[in-house]
């Protein structure tokens, strides 16, 4: 009954293009030929556009705001100011982690940049002008720069909004400008393990203010039908279904009544996660104007306004036995969270996912405390390839391991051997109470440490140091977590950060497939139908996927945090099998067996002892829209939402050689060798090219990226003038390798690796660079290490001239 | 990133775009290649009420050699000078620094004249052009007048240039056959400006320093011709110890601001680490 009946095995299955192959991706057909559809591709009949009036000071009140002259400029439409908003009380909205912000500044302003007006035009270039003539009197305020004068006595009050309130969402507050605390682990066995330790460590660990920049800055194009009252909100989103229903909750549009659409999207990183002033203004204009209203940001916007990431002052401590074996770790972190409290993340984990920081090492006793302050700076806090807090937990708990190993004098991965989890100890339940599903730390690093020649490697470092020349070997052997999650821990909204998948074989056997994330670049288009095709036997090819609508798509949390595979992955794998346990019962009737007797193989079903005697699913397919056994609905789709058993654990051993020209201060990455494990390789071509993505941001973010803020906290650096992002030229050459530990709870495997790099890599250039001085006594370097910071150090030892 | 309106001017000759000039005074400004000023636009950090584009004037670009001297249109691009065989014959250096303003993109639009004209001193042909003791022809509503590059720059941004002229070509007096030259940027990525750079041009017969100039790009408010590097190296066998002279001087002579790139101190120091790398490349290359 086949037409596939002269294929081999093999050719079957290369034919479906499933899980393992480095298939080309499906989407980069219309990307290399400048056919995507970006936000700023969206042009609706009748659009009008709006920009913002933005605040040049960090701190001020507004005393007036004069628009006239604006409105009567030719093309300018209206001119919108916090006053407007207030009566559809929208001068504020509320943040995802239980805070609020300003839409349009109220009475004051709390950053540089800051949305003050909102002026709508016909064109952009009557926007410009309009923004320009709007005459704004602002009283300057002394600006709150630095984090750690934020609880001081005499600290500017930011926030006098909430000043009074005892508690802004997340826990009671001790100062105006105090956030929350929070704690986790067993402080007083913590404090046992230190008091009684052989060996302690301490230092300062500062994981600087970056921003992800992705290529596209953020944008929307609103427009209200205002005879069907339906909005449709075109835009950057990561998480289209979440934006529906804070739209719906906000604008108290009932949510049946709005579509968001995001189309491709250039970059995320977390950057577009979080909802912003533009998406309410936009919004707010077309339900106004009854026109669709566009805006998108401007690099320096979206800069110096659209979430950042890191700026975690942390002081770690370890606590060890003469060998290096830790027996405690410790820390302390100050969070610059900015103006107002609007990290994107679950909302119970005010800190993110940060008790990850005992990282890929067996800690018996730790205890972690966070104190997030406001200061005048933009808001946000999570985003760039980091799943919540993670990049910083493992940077710290990163350095604070060599730190450790110098103090004790034990090479840098002998002590990372010694305190690794063991394969046998998985599924590792950690003191700050994460269950680890699975890993095997020791031979991933080993693996690394023989493919570069390690022992060749210090020998050389040794015989250079003789010689006065500087050279460093680093290494990263981070854990993250990911796949958030499952709902008992994690919800946005309260609601469970569950994923979706919809699956519909059409009768010719070919598929559509939707889901709840939101691709920005990642290949989901590639990557799903690949998991499908394996699961379905139906060819890659012959499989849409799409995302982003939520008219169409399933509900799902969107694609941030390497949650995609690790969820919706999961969701696409148990949807397609529910679709073959129908089929299965299909191909029974259609051979006459009992579904029982039949086995499945590649692409089809054959009954037991006749290899014969077999049902293609795409034979199947027809069959389920022609003749199904009683009782049996026709068609075949299906739908899954899965809330995953637990988070997944990818892994990975990093190691970076630095040559340091101590005269300049420059760093040259010689060597990089990344060996991740993803647990089950979906497409190894894409992991790959995650992971150089992913590593060059994290030699972006170590050498060079970082937003800076005078003492009256003016922004530096917010345009690509400053804003370091490496090209082709600087990027190192990447060695990648790979070990395979897949997730036992995952229905294929797979954990995610798009932040894997990103986590891992700073920390091992970080590693390499301090590395480079370590003979010298130095124990830590801030990032990023430009050649002026790098020089300064050289200087410091007397080696600079 | 919407620049203010203005009205656009396309005149075809340099007299043309003189009369414009004088027309709107303080409202006018000449565009060449547009890679510094149109950005000031979009940031109405500049705002013309005239834009007087010289992409159809004539005879502004062309290189030639008329007897011992280079004489180069200002409207030449970068990517010209690199593909120009008489200046990689002539005045190696050129392709060098050119090679090393922005990407290839910026390079096809970018041109000499803008560059040296502008006064943003992070760019990196002035100093070349002291170095080589260039000199810039400057046509106004008086006529034609030419001004050294070691004395057209004043302050940041601010030139010998009066408003009402137009740079029309650059003329340097060939360096000597066989001569040295090094061009060091140090930077944090292509494309960037310089945290410090130094331009080297000398002279070797017999073993001895005949002649030698030296000048800073970044490192100041202009381009920094240092005068006494140079001498310190004329008349030696430029060994270590004169270089150390050379880069005494220029550190000496570097008036860098602190700013992303670092701070001051740093940046005088890398301004030194260049020249002495510049100087050793030279006398690599020198022949003589």
């Amino acid at each position: 009954m086949s037409d596939t009946t002269e294929m081999t095995l093999e050719q079957r299955e290369a034919t479906i293009g499933g899980i393992g192959c480095s298939r080309r991706r499906k989407e980069d057909i219309r990307f290399i030929q400048g056919k995507g559809n970006y936000v700023d591709d969206v042009k609706l009949p009748g659009q009008v556009f709006g920009d913002f009036v933005r605040s040049p000071h960090a701190h001020a009140r507004i005393k007036s705001i004069d628009t006239e002259k604006s409105k009567a400029l030719p093309g300018v439409l209206a001119v919108l100011t916090a006053d407007d908003l207030k009566p559809l009380n929208l001068h504020w909205m509320p943040t995802l982690a239980g805070d609020s912000q300003a839409v349009l500044a109220d009475e004051k302003v709390h950053f540089q940049n800051q949305e003050v007006a909102f002026v709508i035009g016909e064109d952009r270039y009557a926007v410009s002008d309009g923004v320009q003539a709007v005459e704004v009197d602002y009283e300057d305020l002394p600006a709150l720069v630095d984090p750690k004068r934020a609880l001081a006595k005499d600290a500017p009050v930011l926030r006098e909004d909430v000043a009074a309130k005892d508690n802004v969402g997340q826990g009671p507050r001790k100062h105006p400008n105090h956030i929350f605390t929070w704690d986790i682990g067993d402080k007083g066995e913590t404090d046992q393990a230190f008091s009684g330790a052989a060996v302690t460590v301490k230092e300062e660990i500062f994981y600087h203010r970056v921003h992800p920049c992705p290529l596209e800055p953020c944008g929307c194009v609103a427009s209200m039908d205002k005879i069907k009252g339906e909005l449709t909100l075109y835009g950057t989103f990561q998480a289209p279904h979440v934006i529906r229903t804070v739209v719906s909750l906000i604008s108290g549009l009932p949510e049946h009544k709005i579509r968001v659409i995001a189309p491709d999207i250039g970059g995320g990183f977390g950057n577009k996660v979080g909802a912003y002033a533009g998406y309410v203004c936009a919004t707010v204009a077309t339900i106004v104007l009854g026109r669709p209203v566009k805006w998108v940001e401007s690099r320096i916007d979206n800069l110096s306004t659209t979430s950042f990431a890191r700026d975690y002052h942390m002081t770690g401590e370890l606590a060890a036995d003469k060998d290096g074996r830790i027996t405690g770790l410790r820390v302390n972190v100050l969070a610059d969270h900015g103006a107002f409290n609007s990290h994107a993340q679950p909302s119970k984990w005010p800190a993110g996912f940060f008790n990850i920081v005992t990282g890929s090492y067996d800690i018996p006793a730790a205890y972690v405390s966070v104190d997030g302050v406001y200061t005048n700076k933009a808001p946000g806090g999570v985003a760039y390839r980091c799943s919540f807090r993670v990049t910083e937990a493992s940077y710290l708990i990163e350095r604070m391991i060599d730190v450790l190993a110098q103090k004790v004098g034990v090479d840098k991965a002998e002590i990372r051997l010694r305190n690794f989890v063991k394969p046998e100890q998985f599924p590792y339940k950690s003191c700050l109470d994460w269950e680890y599903d699975s890993g095997d730390y020791h031979t991933a690093l080993n693996k690394v440490l023989d493919a570069v020649g390690y022992k060749a490697l210090r020998e050389e470092q040794a015989e250079k140091r003789k010689r006065g020349e500087l050279m460093g070997i680093g290494f990263a052997t981070f854990t993250e977590i990911v796949g958030a999650g499952p709902s008992r821990n994690c919800d946005i909204l309260g609601i469970g950060m569950f994923d979706s998948c919809e699956i519909r074989i059409h009768p010719t056997g070919s598929a559509v497939a939707r889901l709840g994330t939101k691709s920005q670049g990642q290949g989901h288009e590639t990557t799903y139908a690949q998991i499908i095709a394996t699961e379905l036997g139906l060819p890659s090819d012959d499989i849409t996927v799409e995302e982003g609508d939520t008219d169409t798509a399933p509900y799902g949390l969107g694609t941030y945090g390497s949650r995609s595979t690790p969820v919706a992955g999961a969701a696409a794998a148990q949807a397609a099998r529910k679709i073959r346990a129908k089929a299965q019962k299909i191909a029974a009737h259609m051979l006459e067996v009992a579904e029982g007797d039949l086995e499945w193989e590649i692409d089809r079903f054959k009954v037991k002892g006749l290899p014969e005697k077999t049902a293609t699913m795409k034979q199947i397919a027809f069959a389920a829209y022609q003749s199904v056994p009683e009782g049996l609905e026709p068609g075949l789709e299906a739908v899954n939402y899965y809330d995953p058993p637990n988070f997944t654990y990818p892994f990975g051993a990093y190691l970076c050689v630095v040559d340091v020209d101590r005269l300049t201060g420059e760093v040259k990455v010689r060597r990089f060798y990344a060996l991740d494990d993803c647990g089950t390789r979906i497409n190894p071509m894409i992991i790959e090219g995650q992971v150089h993505g992913g590593l060059a941001e994290a030699f972006g973010i170590a050498m060079g990226q970082e937003l800076t803020f005078d003492e009256n906290g003016n922004i530096q650096g917010a345009s690509l003038m400053d804003y370091f992002l490496p090209t082709a030229v600087e990027t190192p050459v990447w060695e990648t390798d790979h070990t395979v530990t897949p997730s036992p709870h995952h229905p294929i495997g797979a954990k995610g690796v798009g932040e894997s790099p990103n986590v891992g890599g700073v920390s091992a250039i970080s590693n390499a660079v301090v590395d480079a001085f370590a003979h010298l006594g130095v124990t830590h370097m801030p990032m990023p290490h430009t050649p002026w910071r790098v020089w300064k150090q050289c200087e410091a030892l007397g080696i600079g001239e | 990133m919407i620049p203010g309106a203005f009205e656009y001017h396309r005149p075809g000759s340099v007299d043309e775009a003189v009369t414009l000039l004088t027309q709107h005074g303080d409202e006018g400004r000449v565009v060449a290649g547009g890679h510094s000023l149109i950005p000031m636009m979009k940031l109405r950090l500049a705002v013309p009420t005239h834009l007087i584009d010289l992409g159809s004037v004539a005879d502004l670009k062309d290189i030639k050699a008329v007897g011992p001297v280079i004489e180069i249109g200002a409207m030449t691009t970068q990517h010209d000078l690199i593909a120009s065989d008489l200046l990689a014959g002539a005045c190696p250096i050129l392709r060098e620094v050119a090679l090393t303003i922005a990407d290839p993109q910026v390079r096809y639009c970018g041109t000499v004249g803008g560059n040296v004209a502008n006064g943003d001193p992070g760019n990196d042909m002035p100093a070349v052009m002291q170095c080589l003791d260039a000199s810039f022809l400057l046509r106004g509503p008086k006529g034609d007048r030419q001004v050294t590059a070691r004395a057209f720059y004043e302050a940041a941004y601010f030139t010998a240039r009066a408003d009402d002229e137009i740079l029309t070509s650059i003329s340097i007096p060939a360096p000597a056959t066989g001569h040295g030259y090094a061009y060091e940027k140090l930077k944090r990525k292509v494309g960037d400006y310089a945290i410090a750079a130094a331009a080297v041009v000398l002279t070797m017969e017999g073993g001895t320093c005949k002649n030698a100039a030296v000048a800073l790009t970044n490192v100041g408010d202009t381009p920094i011709y240092v005068e006494a590097a140079g001498t310190s190296l004329v008349g030696t066998p430029v060994d270590d110890g004169v270089i150390a002279k050379a880069v005494a001087a220029a550190k000496a002579a570097a008036q860098p601001a602190a700013d992303m790139r670092g701070p001051k101190e740093y940046r005088a120091h890398a301004a030194g680490v260049m020249v002495d790398r510049a100087i050793k490349r030279a006398l690599a290359r020198a022949k003589g």
